[in-house]
């Protein structure tokens, strides 16, 4: 039992518990994370030369105690786990894992992995997306949080969800100039609202970031449709165009530009596993099926975090820890029982106000529906909203998979994790089909892209 | 039971070309695909259009589908990225180059053009080469083209003909009652005067039914691309032994094959591996050292029908007078797809063919005995 090779795939808040909790039970496993340093997303670390300079307080705000404790817990693990940073997945067979450390491949063996690999920006295109000066929300985050420095000298936020006020909050209270935050939901003025109160303390701290916003002079506005970023004379990104819920336009101007439409989760790794999936049609992605307990459809898969279910940073901590709980039952550990049920309990609550979240700032599936033909939309492949709209017409074919075999969307460097959602909705309205029909894209490996001198084993 | 002069069991690109090439004679035809038109092999393959190299049983068949991939514009209102952008086939040792110049001089009773590429000449015209290419023989209207579009333009055209093309339509079973073909596919049941089994890996399972029993095993190429580069190279390459093929596309991906990934033929599952990836890379950075800074960024396989010889079974049934098959093609049939379909159709509506099919026979192998004076080093997959 003790024997038992546990993976755990991420090393953010959802694998750090996971990791702490098999570690207490005797177990050691391997932690394998793409980042130099654990944290995730939401508790990043700047390099250690920066520390100095922005104290948990400053990076985490709310959070900074609940970072505290993972990080000093987690490093206090020591060697009792096998913890493998800046290491990428490629391929993931049954049993196996063959990973990119320092340039070279290795294979790793394991009986049971706990997936919690997070999730990333979800974008709908706009014309220029593509431009320089063009970020994704966690992207701007990222460089705010991991190498203390701004996107650019006046920025504007535009999409949806939770990130949109809090990156947007940060950046502002790191004294950076937020030209607009500009809101495709009507957020938080629905009625809807009013549900998410049960939320308690993660909502108000949403109102606050909003309210915070408002008492500083930033403007924001909501139920806009985001028309085109406009350029600057070198072809960079010179501020946005958009449209108020009364149909005038205006366009504000900046020097970078952070959008999102809330998260999508990191599914190719369950994607390659071969788990089953189902589509969760609040969040509108697909994703992998878990039972009450968050296993997986496969025996020896265990699904934590975002990556499984976007719920956030405290979730993903109860979840890690009852991923990990569950495993050693499952391996024949008595007596967990009672603390996997109170922490499913609490699960069920979090899954509740979530979905009151997503309903509030609904991905909004008909920007995607009513691109323009010009439009990039798959930007690896160069193939742009019109072309791929052309393969629907001429072909007939409205299902995901067939149309990236005849357009080439989603076979590039990112498979489709950047454009795939959208071209999903396109898939859908074009093909005059419901959305679950319009299909799963999937994936291939490598899960991500890796030099063939690498695989070769040779150094570059 | 709605009554067909020619049934086609599998929607590959073999299938979908007969479909095509007996509705365009106006006879009444069906085709039954299990999922979707080319989404198995014919869709997933290495593109390579390729004739150099082939045994010469398929060299006629080769030689006239080379003559469709030219005018598929025409025929299916699409070039699917055909490019006649050659093929190298090149020769690490002296033995190799002898081996290249031996087939030239029996390619040409063919009518099929070779070009002899020396030591100097090679450096100068591919100088994207590794140091250890000695030379090459070059097939200048051989090419390339992108095989997801091909079988399913194909089946478009089809269907434009009148062809009835049924996707998702698994044939369970099917059989001779004295005086025409059943077809059973579940919820119904088809008629024909003809039969033509075009099932690819599954083409034996659909012969062992009217008792042609035959072994076909099943391979799966494993394929790799990587992320688009300027473009630096024309011709598709091959080398002596196959144990690599390479191309560059007109978007600037190269893709290569090299070794064999798994294949279920019952779950329709297949998948490359990653140690054969690894050794691919290693390959084709030998080939073209340039690649190494190159990204791999997807890797795929397909399921491939492979048969003890090398060559697929193109011709007429053993046992049932009627029926016609056309599987086994063991990695290389992409190119002879074309051709096959055009022959089936000849087979079905005039009883034989024009085109010279007869080295590829069933006869060959009755029983899964293959005889041996047919085998041959030469054929590989591409
Ligand atoms: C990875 C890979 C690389 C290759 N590279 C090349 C290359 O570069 N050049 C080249 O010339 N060739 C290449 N080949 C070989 C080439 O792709 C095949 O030989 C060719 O496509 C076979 O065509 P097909 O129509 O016979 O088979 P398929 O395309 O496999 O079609 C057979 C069809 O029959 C259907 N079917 C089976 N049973 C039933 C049933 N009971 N009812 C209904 N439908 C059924 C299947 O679903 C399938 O769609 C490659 C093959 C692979 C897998």
């Amino acid at each position: 039992m003790k024997n038992e090779k546990v993976a755990i795939i991420g090393a953010g808040p959802a694998g750090m518990r996971a990791a702490m909790t098999l570690v207490e039970h005797g177990l050691r496993p391997t932690v394998i994370d793409e980042s130099s340093m654990s944290g995730g997303q939401i508790y990043r670390r700047p390099p250690r030369d920066l520390d100095a300079f922005r104290p948990r307080q400053m990076l985490y705000g709310f959070e900074a105690r609940k970072a505290g404790a993972l990080h000093i817990g987690f490093d206090g693990l020591g060697d009792t786990i096998d913890y493998r940073p800046n290491t990428t997945i490629w391929s993931v067979e049954n049993g196996r894992l063959s990973v990119v450390a320092n340039d070279a491949v290795e294979t790793l063996a394991w009986d049971r992995l706990v997936l919690a690999p997070g999730a990333m920006d979800r974008i709908v295109p706009v014309r220029n997306w593509t431009v320089p000066g063009v970020y994704t929300l966690g992207a701007a985050q990222i460089a705010l949080k991991a190498q203390a420095s701004s996107i650019g000298n006046k920025v504007v936020f535009f999409g949806t969800g939770p990130l949109l006020y809090l990156v947007a909050y940060q950046y502002a209270k790191a004294g950076l100039d937020v030209a607009a935050v500009l809101d495709t939901s009507l957020f938080p003025s629905v009625p809807k609202a009013a549900s998410l109160l049960s939320g308690g303390l993660t909502f108000a701290k949403g109102l606050y970031h909003v309210a915070w916003l408002k008492a500083h002079g930033v403007r924001t506005v909501h139920g806009i449709r985001p028309e085109e970023i406009t350029l600057t004379q070198t072809g960079t990104a010179g501020g946005l165009t958009f449209r108020h819920p009364d149909g005038s336009t205006e366009t504000i101007k900046a020097s970078a530009i952070a959008f999102g439409y809330g998260l999508k989760a990191e599914t190719q790794i369950a994607d390659l596993l071969d788990l089953e999936f189902f589509f969760d049609s609040t969040n509108r992605q697909w994703l992998p099926v878990q039972d009450r307990y968050g296993r997986s459809s496969c025996q020896s898969v265990y699904l934590a975090g975002d990556g499984a279910w976007i719920r956030g940073a405290d979730m993903a901590e109860l979840s890690g820890t009852r991923a990990a709980l569950v495993l050693l039952a499952d391996i024949g550990v008595h007596g967990l029982l009672p603390r996997i049920d109170a922490l499913s309990a609490k699960i069920r609550t979090a899954d509740r106000f979530r979905r009151a979240i997503e309903t509030s700032f609904p991905f909004p599936a008909h920007l995607a529906a009513q691109l323009e033909g010009e439009v990039t939309l798959c930007r690896c492949e160069g193939v742009t909203v019109g072309a791929f709209r052309d393969a629907i017409a001429q072909t007939g074919e409205s299902e995901i998979n067939r149309l990236k075999a005849f357009t080439r969307v989603g076979t590039g460097r990112c498979q489709g994790r950047v454009c795939g959602a959208s071209a999903m909705e396109i898939a859908a309205s074009s093909g005059k089909t419901c959305i679950q029909d319009a299909g799963r894209l999937r994936g291939q490996i490598p899960v991500k892209p890796v030099p063939l001198s690498t695989l070769a084993g040779e150094t570059r | 039971m709605k009554h067909y002069r020619v049934v086609i069991i599998g929607g590959g690109l073999a299938g979908c070309s007969a479909a095509l090439h007996v509705s365009r004679r106006g006879a009444k035809v069906a085709l039954l695909e299990r999922g979707r038109c080319g989404a198995q092999a014919s869709g997933v393959n290495f593109g390579g259009v390729r004739q150099q190299g082939r045994h010469l049983a398929e060299m006629p068949l080769a030689r006239r589908s080379r003559s469709i991939w030219g005018g598929l514009r025409e025929l299916v209102g699409s070039d699917c990225e055909f490019v006649a952008s050659g093929h190298l086939k090149l020769a690490c040792s002296v033995k190799e180059m002898a081996e290249l110049e031996a087939y030239r001089a029996t390619a040409k009773d063919y009518g099929l053009d070779l070009e002899l590429v020396g030591p100097k000449a090679i450096r100068d015209r591919y100088p994207y080469l590794g140091e250890a290419i000695l030379g090459g023989s070059i097939c200048h209207e051989d090419g390339q083209a992108n095989p997801r579009l091909v079988a399913p333009a194909f089946a478009r055209a089809a269907r434009r003909c009148g062809a009835d093309i049924f996707e998702n339509a698994p044939v369970i079973n099917a059989w001779h009652d004295g005086r025409r073909f059943v077809v059973d596919v579940g919820r119904e049941c088809l008629a024909a005067d003809k039969l033509i089994n075009t099932a690819g890996a599954w083409g034996s399972r659909v012969a062992s039914w009217f008792g042609d029993h035959v072994d076909e095993d099943v391979m799966a190429p494993n394929m790799c691309v990587t992320e688009p580069l300027p473009f630096f190279m024309k011709p598709a390459l091959g080398v002596c032994g196959g144990s690599i093929y390479l191309r560059q596309t007109l978007h600037g991906s190269v893709v290569f094959g090299s070794g064999l990934g798994i294949a279920d033929r019952d779950r329709l599952r297949a998948r490359p591996l990653p140690a054969v990836i690894e050794e691919g890379a290693r390959k084709a950075i030998q080939l073209v050292p340039r690649l190494k800074n190159a990204l791999l960024v997807r890797t795929w396989t397909g399921i491939e029908g492979r048969m003890a010889d090398g060559l697929p079974v193109v011709g007429r049934s053993l046992n049932v007078e009627g029926l016609f098959h056309a599987f086994g093609f063991t990695g290389h049939g992409f190119q002879l797809g074309p051709a096959v379909g055009a022959v089936l159709s000849e087979y079905a509506l005039d009883g034989d063919s024009t085109t010279d099919v007869t080295g590829l026979s069933i006869n060959r192998m009755v029983h899964g005995h293959v005889h041996q004076h047919i085998s041959c080093p030469l054929h590989h997959t591409a």
